[in-house]
């Protein structure tokens, strides 16, 4: 028998919203059963047969790992946490600003060899970080920059631009060069054009630029767990590192240092995420 | 006459190019010189002794290496292809919803935020065989033995995909959902008018103007193909027995801990070629999807 068109309409939306529901428990569920880990004592963690409703919610690995006695699986936290805030701060300001200059120049003017030089550009970016570990190791031991957090910023500098110049130069495509023109006409410098006129309209993608850029420096560990080796310049995503040992894994202190991790990355997407989807409407893919 | 050296745009590229030839390109020509020595991180002196292709000839007979290889395109073939499919599904699905849908596109962006070592450590903990969620969840509904998900070469491997896809379909899905919105409305309320079937209406208006997209995502993940590195390293750092072995896990192993930097060198430049392989392709297409539209608008 023929279901009637209304009614197939109503089973339609009952999939999509059983769809969508199963598709957000299995993108929220690994994530949330790590939060859940970092405030649960360690047998209620490794508790067989498993316990799924947590009896007894503390504050515990937190308190442990940001203390002094490294016997308790205390981790230099806030170290950590300054080196990854400065080499990803830093490392994201100096990629916008280079990607702005080559995104800029990319989108107004055409000058010889422009299309390898773009291709050049994103085949800078096949090169896995491992590879380039192995090399960037022996040069940078010989300038002795190894284990710095300029060293870090230079890499990871590096490895942002093609991508940000990518997006930034498909964001100022879209800004109508008779714009910067007629600003120019009623008086403006071609300095002033560009920040009073140009910028402003290219911000929106020059944010979601900014946000992949810093996610990358963030989240990196191939380089990063080759190229530092002291307190001074290691990353979270190294200190990750500190809770394992050969034949067993801190769990519970991992997990506290993992939600405190996310915890910016989480802030700063959701803030500008309105961005980010128009970001990528407009940059890129008209390019 | 300007000087030609001081052109703006290549003042302007200047920057790039600089940082770029410094930490990307001196470095790749420094490993491809050791690529051709017998070096070892233990004896420096080994780098200034020229071996010409040896240790290409030694990997081309290398059983392991060349399984690596095969596993690491097949791993990559299966994810990329998944991920897109998964992406797709999930961008109609977010699009579709009409209640709380800036809620539901955080919460689809909420793996990327992951870094993949943590994505690693993550999945490995979920797939842990005694305290681990899944195994756990299993025997809660009834099942008797423990499954040894990291230590069985099949589905150590399955494991590593699903942590690979789960943390990147977001990529995808925010990409195609960024096609979808950008959709105009003329083509789809014509076809509408013309009476097409959702199917028809998908098939040949919104599947064609998402494929740039598409090709996008797939450019962008083959460029971050590395990452599998993180996940690989951590799960299972190649074991059982060699059997997850990828190409990244290898080099890393020959370079630090057995020393042999020449060798692993010669193998990072054979796995370059392949990224530089998947770059190309994916780039061609998305030339000739955009070419694509050009001539149906």
């Amino acid at each position: 028998m023929m279901v009637s068109h209304a009614t197939r309409k109503v089973y339609l939306k009952w999939a999509r919203w059983i769809g969508t529901f199963l598709a957000m428990s299995v993108i929220c569920i690994p994530g949330l059963w790590i939060v859940l880990s970092s405030f649960r004592p360690n047998v209620e963690i490794l508790a067989k047969p498993a316990i799924w409703i947590p009896q007894d919610l503390n504050f515990d690995h937190y308190a442990a790992i940001f203390s002094s006695d490294p016997g308790q699986g205390a981790v230099p936290v806030w170290s950590y946490f300054q080196n990854s805030l400065i080499i990803a701060t830093t490392s994201t300001l100096i990629a916008l600003l280079i990607g702005m200059a080559g995104g800029y120049a990319f989108a107004r003017y055409s000058f010889k060899g422009k299309d390898t030089m773009f291709l050049g550009f994103m085949l800078s970016r096949t090169v896995p970080g491992i590879a380039l570990s192995l090399p960037l190791f022996m040069v940078y031991a010989r300038l002795g920059i190894i284990d710095t957090d300029f060293g870090m910023i230079l890499i990871y500098v590096a490895m942002n631009l093609p991508f940000t110049i990518w997006l930034i130069d498909g964001f100022f495509r879209q800004v109508p060069q008779e714009m910067s023109q007629a600003a120019q006409i009623d008086g403006c410098t071609p300095w002033q054009a560009f920040w009073l006129v140009e910028f402003p309209l290219a911000k929106s993608g020059i944010a979601s630029a900014g946000i992949f850029a810093f996610l990358t420096s963030w989240n990196e560990f191939a380089l990063a767990s080759q190229l530092t080796r002291s307190t001074g310049s290691k990353t979270l995503p190294v200190g990750l590192l500190d809770f394992t040992s050969e034949f067993t894994i801190n769990w519970g202190g991992m997990c506290a240092l993992a939600v405190i991790m996310i915890v910016p990355a989480l802030l700063l997407t959701f803030i500008v995420q309105k961005h980010l989807v128009a970001g990528l409407t407009f940059g890129g893919v008209k390019g | 006459m300007k000087r030609k050296f001081l052109s703006p745009p290549v003042l302007l590229l200047l920057p790039a190019i600089i940082i770029i030839a410094a930490v990307v390109l001196v470095p790749l020509l420094l490993s491809l010189y050791t690529s051709f020595t017998p070096f070892k991180l233990t004896r420096p002196d080994t780098l200034y002794r020229w071996i010409g292709v040896r240790n290409y000839a030694r990997l081309f007979e290398d059983y392991y290496f060349w399984a690596a290889f095969l596993r690491t395109f097949v791993v990559l073939t299966i994810a990329l292809n998944l991920e897109m499919l998964l992406g797709l599904g999930l961008a109609l699905l977010v699009n579709k919803a009409t209640m709380g849908q800036r809620a539901l596109r955080t919460i689809m962006m909420f793996p990327m935020m992951f870094s993949p070592i943590l994505v690693g450590f993550q999945f490995k903990f979920l797939f842990n065989d005694t305290v681990g969620l899944v195994n756990n969840a299993l025997q809660s509904m009834g099942m008797e033995r423990v499954i040894p998900w990291l230590v069985d070469e099949h589905l150590a491997l399955f494991s590593i995909l699903s942590a690979e896809i789960w943390s990147s379909t977001s990529v995808f899905a925010i990409l195609i959902l960024a096609g979808l919105m950008a959709i105009p409305r003329d083509p789809l309320e014509a076809a509408k008018v013309d009476g097409c079937t959702a199917w028809q209406t998908f098939r040949h208006i919104t599947l064609p103007y998402l494929m740039p997209f598409m090709f996008i995502a797939m450019t962008i993940r083959s460029l971050d193909i590395a990452r599998a590195y993180d996940i690989v390293q951590i799960m299972t750092a190649g074991g059982p027995a060699r059997r997850t072995e990828l190409l990244w896990t290898m080099i890393s192993r020959s370079g630090y801990v057995d020393a042999n930097m020449g060798l692993a060198n010669a193998m990072a430049y054979i796995s370059i070629l392949l990224s530089i392989f998947f770059t190309f392709y994916f780039f061609r297409k998305l030339m000739a999807a955009r070419r694509y539209m050009g001539g149906a608008q």
